[in-house]
């Protein structure tokens, strides 16, 4: 029923995605193609509906309107069977921002991987093993830290565990939700380069979620900037942030502090205004 | 109160601070020793465990039972540790601090009025009336227009950027000589966190505040505080100059610790990432320097001895190799890969 894609389809492509609670308009009109090995950064501030479309993207969420598609197969309706559910798994995996929370407190790291495989190649146990020792050396774990339970384990190495779960299922998407923003700086740096590291060696695709423009432009080749749902700007990551056309991207640019900058204060804020 | 104008405001002498921690005492800060000047901000930098809001909660007495305080902490002269009940609270309407996450440290179920007067009314014996006037004065000076409607309103009321201002005005309100602001803007948007900035900066300068501004970024420490210290392992490793630090850095750790932020005006092929994890002070070798296996630089002598804070072109560096490193710290000139523009 649908045509094979080609290599130069876009792996994740949305399409006037809408997400209505209640009376709140969270996501409005948001379109984006990601290409296979691409990156595209959704910036925003806390309430833009950054979280809110990677959430419809996994299947957490249900749109009210427009249409999402990975690998060239929609996913905007819920998943009719067990399969079905698995296949779109396979499709696209998200890494949450807390590695505290995100992972079962009973589990060591090799048995959170090894779960993943079972469920989703059903390989047996020796076949596991391997994959597992081979996850686990791609995101920088070693033997000791493989057996641990999370609680033994610090916030970076977490994250680490994390993103080897999320790409034992072999995804062609992998959704990083704020996964670097609760890492210390020397932390978040190496974990930067693994993410780098691995797209280099399986050309996974990122959705980088973010309110970290420098995180941004480290990882992402292409930006949309979600302000109250909307997307008001959006281009090659250097020529957003480097000449910033909308005036929210403008004043998100210069709040980044970096050498020499000074904050300055706005006008007094009025009734019912929010900073 | 007059100060008598060679002695700080604050000083900080080998503060070694031990917490009970399943069954055993486990060092938090190890010999911090700092100043900070009447009308003087110190930012105080460093990664989770480094000891940085340790410090900050020593100098307001409010560690955790069980606290094992070896060292001193003095406050326009007078020893800190030795202050009791209104000797206490008086010191502490002196010293105000703010945190990072307001909502934990709210009443939910308190109006934003009671809570902001409360100071007021029963240590300094201010009639509640001209209380809530100063109040609302104060958040005008926080750039909340309104404030007789706010003083009515719970904290949930409120967004998170609006609260936090609302503790910079209620901790601004008993007229504080210093400031303890501990990473009062990380849990903000970063466009409400310029705006916290700059208030914090202006009325500090206005009031002619002291502050010791606490964060995990150099950049932001920098925006607003003439000087900077770089805690490591709770240990302080380098003390300088604002612009300088970031310049020309003394430790190799600082530079480090700046080399490894994502830069927002240029992609590096990878970043300059520190090896290994940050330890915490009661991880930290007891004969040699705590970031020495994590040094690019580390040689014999470091693991000979924890090394001393060493004066070195205006600033202080706990590195053995200070002297030889000169200069090689600069950024661009540690081993960053650039590319992209």
């Amino acid at each position: 029923m649908l045509e094979k894609p080609r290599l130069d389809d876009p792996v994740l492509e949305v399409n006037g995605l809408r997400k209505e609670f209640g009376d709140l308009v969270a996501v409005d009109d948001v379109s984006f193609a990601v290409p296979q090995a691409g990156s595209l950064a959704i910036v925003g501030e806390s309430g833009s509906g950054k979280t809110t479309i990677a959430r419809m993207v996994v299947g957490l969420e249900r749109p009210t309107a427009g249409a999402i598609s990975a690998c060239g197969r929609d996913r905007s309706a819920a998943a009719r069977s067990a399969r079905e559910r698995r296949r779109r798994g396979r499709e696209v995996q998200i890494v949450f921002q807390d590695p505290y929370t995100s992972l079962d407190p009973r589990q060591t790291a090799q048995a959170t991987i090894d779960e993943v495989l079972r469920l989703h190649h059903g390989w047996p146990a020796g076949r596991r093993r391997d994959r597992i020792a081979e996850l686990a050396g791609l995101v920088g774990l070693d033997e000791r830290q493989s057996r641990a339970l999370p609680r033994a384990l610090s916030g970076g190495q977490r994250q680490r565990v994390a993103i080897a779960r999320a790409l034992a299922a072999e995804p062609r998407v992998l959704i990083l939700d704020e996964s670097v923003a609760a890492l210390d700086v020397s932390i978040q740096a190496q974990v930067l380069n693994l993410l780098a590291d691995i797209r280099d060696s399986t050309g996974v695709s990122y959705v980088l979620i973010s309110h970290d423009l420098a995180v941004v432009r480290q990882l992402a080749d292409q930006v949309i900037v979600l302000h109250h749902g909307v997307v008001v700007e959006r281009g090659g990551t250097a020529d957003v942030l480097d000449s910033p056309q909308h005036d929210y991207t403008k004043r998100l640019r210069a709040s980044v502090p970096r050498p020499g900058w000074k904050p300055r204060r706005g006008g007094l804020l009025g009734a019912g205004e929010e900073s | 109160m007059s100060v008598p104008a060679p002695t700080p405001l604050l000083e900080i002498d080998g503060l070694t601070v031990l917490l009970p921690v399943e069954g055993e005492q486990r060092a938090v800060l190890r010999e911090v020793s700092l100043e900070v000047s009447a009308g003087e901000a110190l930012g105080l930098v460093g990664e989770s465990g480094s000891g940085k809001s340790m410090t900050a909660r020593a100098v307001d007495r409010l560690l955790p039972r069980g606290a094992q305080v070896s060292g001193q902490v003095r406050f326009a002269g007078g020893d800190v540790g030795a202050l009791a009940g209104a000797g206490l609270r008086e010191y502490r309407n002196k010293v105000a601090m703010i945190f990072q996450d307001p909502r934990a440290h709210v009443n939910p179920v308190r109006r934003i009025g009671d809570f902001m007067t409360e100071a007021l009314r029963t240590n300094l014996g201010v009639p509640a009336p001209e209380a809530r006037r100063r109040a609302a004065d104060m958040l005008v000076q926080v750039g909340i227009a309104d404030g007789e409607r706010r003083l009515r309103q719970y904290p949930h009321e409120l967004s998170g950027g609006m609260l936090q201002r609302v503790m910079i005005a209620a901790a601004l309100l008993t007229e504080p000589q210093l400031l303890l602001a501990d990473e009062p803007t990380t849990a903000l948007d970063v466009t409400t966190q310029a705006e916290v900035m700059a208030i914090l900066d202006d009325l500090r300068r206005e009031f002619g505040l002291a502050m010791i501004f606490i964060t995990h970024d150099l950049e932001l420490a920098a925006a607003i505080c003439d000087r900077t210290a770089v805690m490591y392992a709770g240990q302080i490793v380098e003390i300088r100059e604002s612009a300088l630090m970031h310049d020309d850095p003394l430790h190799p750790y600082s530079a480090a610790l700046a080399a490894a932020r994502p830069d927002i005006a240029s992609t590096a092929h990878r970043l300059a990432a520190i090896p290994g994890r940050p330890l915490s002070a009661f991880e930290a070798p007891a004969q040699e320097c705590a970031f020495a296996p994590r040094c690019p630089y580390a040689a014999d002598p470091c693991r000979a001895a924890v090394p001393e804070l060493v004066s070195l072109d205006g600033g202080l560096s706990r590195c053995v190799l200070a002297s030889e490193l000169r200069g090689a710290l600069r950024p661009g000139l540690a081993e960053r890969s650039e590319s992209g523009g």
